[in-house]
């Protein structure tokens, strides 16, 4: 691991230039991932802190391990595990197109970068997951409401921070400050990578030192070089920020700024430096935050009269004030351990909490902590439409519909190709060469396909022509019942359409009156979609809107399905079919057997979509650790593996092995089963023959005088193909490489 | 290469009963043909009529008998002659019998290839089966058809029958019909032979498989229901998109007295520095990024290599779950199918256990699939049971790729149940939806199911072959426009259409669509400003009317034309009487929806609607002996596409054969009967170069 993080000097030197900070990634925030600290509700919200520090340890580390349930005692266990895991549906929906009169606050964290494809050099060719339709031109109808966030933590440092203690992970107590800062310490790596467009600061209050532009006394604004106070995440700030509790008292130190005798007020200045950094971008096009992490519910305590109520009243005037600005405080308070966090004691009237929101918020709060604990590193996309299609229903009777991406498969993030010398980034060029010639052509206006002997040149007018053979965009062809729509009628990820009455008004009600019908009478849409790029026949699938608990899980709308022809269907099946007789089939007591062994093995409430990429987590984490210069390659869970411990149960081990009896008898041996075969190992067993004849026919000649002659190149392939097969080389190549592969092999 | 070739022999019916799906046929053959010939150029075919008039075949020579069996084309590698062979298929006279045909096509296979290319002979029968076969000589005719059967399995041939049963009107043959299924299902029985029955032309196109692909598996090994119990599976993909072929960068560089050029065009990648220019960087020395924030980080493959994700190869179970929790719109890709390893029985029973199990209680099994060693990605996905109805075939499974957690976008949208009550539909608007989602039917009881993926081909491909085929012959033949049976696929069927047509009409009058009022018409008023000028007075005057009044197709009197019935609103206003500008107000708004379409084209995708648009205008003209309108506007627009270059537009209407109005057809026209091309006359040099 040392030898791959070894030059990260130079790696971490790269800074684009500001122009490129534009370019590149759609992001959006989901709620699945930010929904701890997002302010799609109640404007002002509290957590409290009362997890203890393993859970928060682990944003990866949550066991998300499939279990299995047994029968039916277990239930309970498993709807358990099963409710966390679908977790990403089961937050409040976010924002919406339309604005929704039940969600009072559709969340504007969207940002409208467009995502420019020319600007990224990327010339993968692998890179085959790219939405393929993916348009840029189509961006001119994103909607507006794009937004990031910015985003000030206030960490409280005071001395109580440090004293009091909570339960960690190895039963160790540890210190608030340590609670709160690893908290954010994990939040923030994984912000980098889903919307790394947010802007973040982070600012300790009650401080010994002081470092804020305003110069006013026990807040610290933390920071490293090239980097405004408020600004995108960075790998250095994040290690700075990994490595500040080392150094705390040595360059901050804590100490409370709130005592009698002075007029200081360090709440009153954080909350100022907050707002002040906070200026930056417009309300509009930003969501502003504040996070305030305490565990001193009484601020004031320890002052009197006067002072303090004017302390409170300037105080919350301070937050007042910054409230009317757009910015929302949020509290993460921190409970003690055998006293519970007091809001109502001042911080209640700072985020205006009134009584009915104090009474709900600590179920909530709970709830809320989790998630974001168990935040999952995903990129986040920005809501936005494919393109817009006309739906024609008759002749003379069209609907306007958005389509949507909603399922595409996520990849690892666009490649940057960079010069491994100097580190700076590098475009590719394309030239077109005459082949016969040699000569520089333009981007050639003909293609060709050799036919006959001849080569049948076609202008991309033509090829164009070929593929327009539809004029409507989408076309309704007839209905049909669900059941004629097979598994095996897919070939690429759906497309959801959702009706549109910008252009056409009415086509919402046709579209809510067709889909209403379909989910009725159980049937489905075909339609010809005339796309450019391979038109094709498709199903609209209706789907009912599924809601649970407040959360939107699936829409309402249809789902486009591209339908294969019958020349991309494959007639496996007939392939292998019996001509002698029968094939084996099961019989009852089998498939009894099986069906017993299936009510055992049951994921109840199987939600598709619960498992992270192993692959994906992996390259994320790979990539943080070589930009924080993390020493261990952390370790990535694989969710996807089996539940061996479930299957090990006794009532599923006996399900299985009676099932397994059923179909293969006792003492049943795989092995023998399939040599006994043998025509499926043909292929193999003539390898093997034909190895031990080069085996023989090797002996007959004496390599190493050949090679010392330099006779090889007198023997014939096929007899060099002799020694390469005989000492299990490879056996490709001219006989040039089959010559040289030969001398390396005999070490000459 | 020749190794895979495949002998195949064709053996269509040409009976008088088939000649009016015979172009299908010929299509949908020299199609088979010219793919052979683009894709496996070394297979050979043999082409063999049965119900013709003359018999000509080696066995009615040699033994006698096969009579009205014609060889039209012995056995030979593929080749342009072929594709003509194919396309102009005799019409025959009398009834044929199709096991004469079989017999025939078989010996020519036997004697042609004797025991070689064992597995890749196949012979294919295009019939009605309406007319019954000759009784043999001794036993029944089901002895004779197992002899012929088991002839076939011996040598290794596949019979692929299909069998077209459009439009019969004759019930008298109904039994005549069921005999010879059941002969032919004997072969199913016997041999490696797969029978399907057609009705409509379309589905015998697609009936026909053109191309063929020697499936390869892409894992065999265990299915893990458990570490310790576990089934060998070979897994193919079931469907795999086949591409638009893929054409080469044509390079006219090469001197025409060049006969070995190969006129292609090498493409060459060049790398620099973006910073500076001028500076090359050499393939290797080139590194990945990544994006951590705002920053790369490059990533040498080596340490990419180094810390991979690298799961072992191996297909697990995760567990089984109802069939309701897998909604179909997850699925990702195209689909796979897992099937018993062949040579293992106890697999074969194991799997058709799990199957049919599955299929009973309405489950699907999840699972974790690394189907290569080495692979860097684990998929997971769903296993959907696929009972087999054929005793000889197998049951199977069929896999689609399930998303994961990063995946899916979590897009909100409004329910509908909170949409505003002007947008939800009311009782009678239901009803009618209702009843168009049931009548307007593609699979009717007792009938074929329509567009049935299995037997719709690509129309697209379809079309590139035939243009080909064309181009081979003329180079510069136009794209051939979809023919009826084609267009059955990209448009409604015009039979359910008119059958339904009071349940469209009545949809129609319930549903209201009007343009959006609020909608920007910027882009649309820049086009009418700029081409009102050049319109000369009488149009300039219309200019003070309001241009964007709100289009309203329901009321009686029309006056504006819309975007969603321009031809209808056009006939409507300009047969208005109330006022004499009405006409010149039609052909105005015309024109300038002419303008719209044309310029606000995507890749000509508003032509047809345009040209639509432009015909009426036309016939407007002509009828209010307008000419002049026209003509100008004619004039007009082609210049105006030439100078947009939108020159693909004049392109389109020249091969819709749009003309200036002459004198004949409207009195004041200066255009004469030979001059009414003369437009797009002058463009063939421009458009053909």
């Amino acid at each position: 691991m040392k030898k791959v993080t070894k030059n990260l000097k130079e790696r971490i030197g790269l800074l684009f230039p500001d122009g490129c900070k534009l370019l590149g990634f759609l992001v959006v925030a989901g709620k699945s991932v930010n929904s701890a600290l997002n302010k799609n509700e109640p404007e002002f919200m509290i957590f409290v802190l009362l997890v203890p520090l393993q859970m928060l340890s682990g944003i990866l580390g949550a066991s998300n391990t499939m279990r299995i349930t047994e029968d039916a005692l277990y239930e309970g266990a498993i709807n358990k595990i099963s409710e966390t895991r679908s977790k990403p549906f089961d937050i409040p929906p976010l924002n919406s197109f339309h604005q929704n009169p039940l969600r009072q606050n559709p969340s504007p964290q969207l940002l409208h970068c467009r995502f420019s494809k020319s600007c990224l050099m990327d010339m993968d060719p692998d890179d085959v997951f790219r939405d393929e339709e993916d348009d840029p031109e189509n961006d001119f109808y994103q909607e507006r409401q794009a937004s990031k966030e910015l985003l000030v933590y206030l960490v409280d440092a005071s001395p109580k921070m440090f004293n009091i203690t909570c339960p960690g992970e190895d039963q160790k107590n540890e210190s608030h400050f340590h609670v709160a800062v690893s908290c954010i310490a994990q939040f923030i790596k994984v912000q980098i990578i889903n919307r790394p467009y947010d802007e973040i600061a982070i600012c300790f209050f009650n401080t010994r030192e002081k470092k804020n532009l305003q110069d006013l006394n026990g807040v610290y604004v933390l920071n490293v070089a090239e980097r405004e106070h408020l600004d995108n995440l960075t790998a250095q700030f994040i290690r700075e920020f990994d490595g500040v509790e080392e150094s705390f008292n040595k360059l901050i130190g804590s100490e409370y700024g709130i005592v009698s005798g002075s007029r200081d007020n360090s709440l009153y200045n954080a909350l100022w430096v907050a707002q002040a950094l906070l200026r930056k971008g417009s309300a509009k096009t930003a969501d502003k935050r504040i996070l305030l992490l305490t565990n001193e519910d009484d601020p004031f305590g320890n002052i009197k009269g006067v002072t303090k109520l004017d302390m409170t009243r300037t105080t919350l005037q301070r937050a007042k004030d910054a409230q009317d600005l757009g910015i929302s405080i949020e509290l993460l308070p921190l409970s003690r351990p055998n006293e519970e966090f007091n809001v109502s004691l001042f911080y209640a009237d700072l985020i205006g909490l009134d009584g009915d929101d104090l009474a709900q918020f600590m179920p909530l709060a709970g709830e809320r902590f989790e998630d974001m604990k168990k935040q999952l590193r995903k990129r986040m996309f920005k809501k936005r439409k494919v393109r817009r299609i006309t739906f024609m229903i008759a002749s003379g009777l069209s609907i306007e519909l958005n389509t949507y991406a909603l399922i595409r498969p996520t990849v690892p993030g666009t490649i940057t190709w960079l010069d491994s010398v100097t580190n700076l980034p590098i475009k590719a060029e394309r030239s077109f060469i005459c082949a016969d010639t040699g000569a520089l052509v333009q981007e050639p206006p003909k293609r060709f396909q050799s036919y006959k002997n001849e080569e049948i040149k076609f202008s991309t007018e033509e090829l164009a022509e070929i593929k327009r053979v539809s004029t409507g965009n989408l076309r309704l062809l007839g209905f049909k019942p669900l059941s004629c729509l097979k598994d095996y009628h897919n070939l690429r990820p759906s497309t959801f359409v959702f009706p549109s009455d910008e252009e056409v008004m009415g086509s919402t009600c046709i579209f809510i009156a067709l889909h209403r019908s379909m989910i009725r009478l159980k049937r489905f849409a075909v339609a010809f979609y005339g796309s450019s790029t391979r038109p094709q026949l498709v199903g609209l699938v209706a789907q009912e809107e599924i809601v649970v608990a407040g959360g939107q899980i699936e829409p309402p709308g249809m789902h486009m399905i591209y339908l294969p022809y019958s020349e991309d269907i494959r007639l496996i099946e007939e392939l292998h079919s019996e001509t002698t007789g029968n094939m084996p089939s099961a019989n009852d007591d089998q498939i009894q057997k099986a069906t017993a062994l299936m009510k055992r093995v049951d994921l109840r409430d199987f939600s598709v979509c619960q498992f992270a990429n192993p692959a994906l987590q992996s390259h994320y984490a790979v990539v943080q650790a070589l930009a924080l210069d993390e020493d261990e390659m952390p370790e990535i869970n694989d969710e996807t593996l089996p539940d061996e411990e479930g299957m090990a149960r006794p009532g599923i081990a006996k399900a299985l092995e009676e099932f397994k009896v059923s179909v293969y008898g006792e003492n049943y041996d795989e092995e023998n089963e399939n040599t006994a075969h043998g025509k499926a190992n043909a292929a193999s067993r003539k390898r093997k023959v034909a190895s031990e004849d080069a085996l023989n026919k090797c002996a007959y000649y004496d390599w190493p005088k050949l090679a010392d002659d330099g006779k090889l190149k007198d023997l014939t392939v096929q007899e060099l193909k002799y020694y390469v097969t005989a000492h299990k080389l490879p056996v490709a190549g001219k006989k040039e490489a089959l010559i040289s592969r030969i001398l390396t092999h005999m070490g000459k | 290469m020749a190794r895979n070739k495949e002998g195949l022999i064709l053996l269509v019916d040409v009976g008088p009963s088939m000649h009016s799906v015979l172009p299908e046929i010929q299509k949908v053959c020299s199609l088979l043909i010219q793919k052979k010939l683009v894709y496996s150029k070394y297979d050979e075919v043999g082409v063999v009529v049965f119900g013709t008039e003359d018999t000509k075949n080696d066995l009615t020579k040699e033994i006698g008998g096969y009579e009205h069996v014609t060889v039209l084309q012995p056995i030979k590698v593929v080749d342009g002659d072929l594709v003509d062979v194919m396309q102009q298929l005799p019409r025959g006279t009398v009834p044929g019998d199709f096991m004469d045909a079989i017999v025939v096509g078989m010996d020519m296979l036997i004697k042609k290839y004797q025991e070689t290319i064992k597995g890749k002979k196949r012979i294919c029968l295009i019939t009605n089966a309406m007319y019954p076969i000759k009784d043999p000589y001794e036993g029944t005719k089901e002895d004779q058809v197992y002899t012929i059967a088991e002839q076939m399995a011996a040598h290794g041939m596949k019979i692929d029958c299909i069998v077209y049963k459009g439009n019969q009107k004759q019930d008298t043959h109904d039994s005549i019909i069921k005999e010879n299924d059941m002969l032919l299902s004997i072969f199913s029985k016997k041999t490696k032979a797969k029978a399907v029955h057609v009705e409509s032309s379309t589905s015998l196109l697609g009936a026909l498989r053109t191309r063929n692909i020697a499936p390869v598996t892409i894992y065999r090994g265990d299915l893990e229901l458990s570490s310790t119990f576990k089934i060998k599976v070979w897994v193919y993909k079931k469907t795999s998109e086949e591409k638009f072929p893929t054409l080469k960068k044509y390079s006219d560089k090469a001197p025409a007295t060049d006969k070995f050029a190969t006129h292609e065009i090498k493409v060459d990648y060049e790398y620099k520095s973006v910073q500076d220019p001028s500076k090359v960087v050499p393939p290797e020395q080139r590194i990945k990024g990544y994006r951590y924030g705002p920053q790369v980080i490059p990533i040498s493959s080596a340490e990419l290599e180094a810390v991979k994700f690298r799961p072992e190869k191996s297909v697990k179970l995760l567990g089984f779950t109802n069939a309701s929790n897998i909604m179909r719109h997850y699925y990702m890709k195209d689909v796979n199918i897992f099937i018993a390893d062949p040579g293992n029985k106890k697999a074969i029973v194991a799997v058709s256990a799990l199957a049919r199990a599955m299929k009973e209680m309405n489950k699907v099994a999840i699972l974790r699939c690394v189907w290569r060693q080495g692979q860097t990605n684990v998929v997971i996905g769903v296993l959907t049971p696929n009972v087999s109805e054929n005793d000889n075939i197998a049951d199977s499974f069929y896999f689609n790729v399930l998303p994961f957690a990063e995946d899916v976008r979590e897009f909100q949208f409004p329910s509908f149940s909170n949409l505003p009550a002007s947008v939800q539909p009311n009782t009678e608007q239901q009803e009618a939806a209702d009843k168009l989602v049931m009548m307007l039917d593609l699979a009717p009881a007792g009938k074929e199911e329509a567009l049935r993926p299995d037997f719709t081909p690509n129309p697209v491909l379809e079309r590139f072959y035939h243009h080909l085929e064309l181009k081979s012959k003329h180079p510069d033949a136009a794209v051939p426009p979809l023919d009826a049976t084609l267009k059955r696929i990209t448009e409604p069927d015009p039979e359910v259409i008119s059958q339904n047509k009071l349940v469209i009409d009545e949809f129609r009058r319930h549903f209201d669509l009007k343009e959006n009022p609020k909608l920007k018409k910027s882009t649309r008023r820049l086009l009418r400003d700029r081409t009102s000028g050049s319109f000369g007075g009488e149009v300039v005057k219309n200019e003070g009317q309001p241009t964007d009044l709100v289009t309203s197709t329901s009321t009686v009197k029309v006056e504006t034309i819309g975007d969603l019935t321009p031809v209808p609103d056009f006939e409507a206003m300009i047969s208005r009487r109330d006022s004499p500008e009405w006409v010149s107000k039609a052909i105005f708004g015309m024109k300038n929806k002419v303008f719209d379409l044309v310029e606000n084209s995507y890749e000509g995708d508003t032509y047809p609607k345009a040209l639509e648009c432009l015909i009426a205008l036309r016939r407007g003209c002509v009828i209010e002996q307008e000419p002049k309108q026209f003509n100008n506007f004619l004039h007009h627009i082609y210049r105006f596409c030439q100078e947009k270059d939108l020159s693909s537009f004049c392109e389109f209407l020249a091969s819709k054969d749009i003309t200036l109005i002459t004198k004949t057809e409207a009195e004041d026209s200066e255009i004469a009967e030979g001059d009414a091309r003369s437009l797009f006359v002058k463009r063939e040099p421009n458009s053909s170069k």
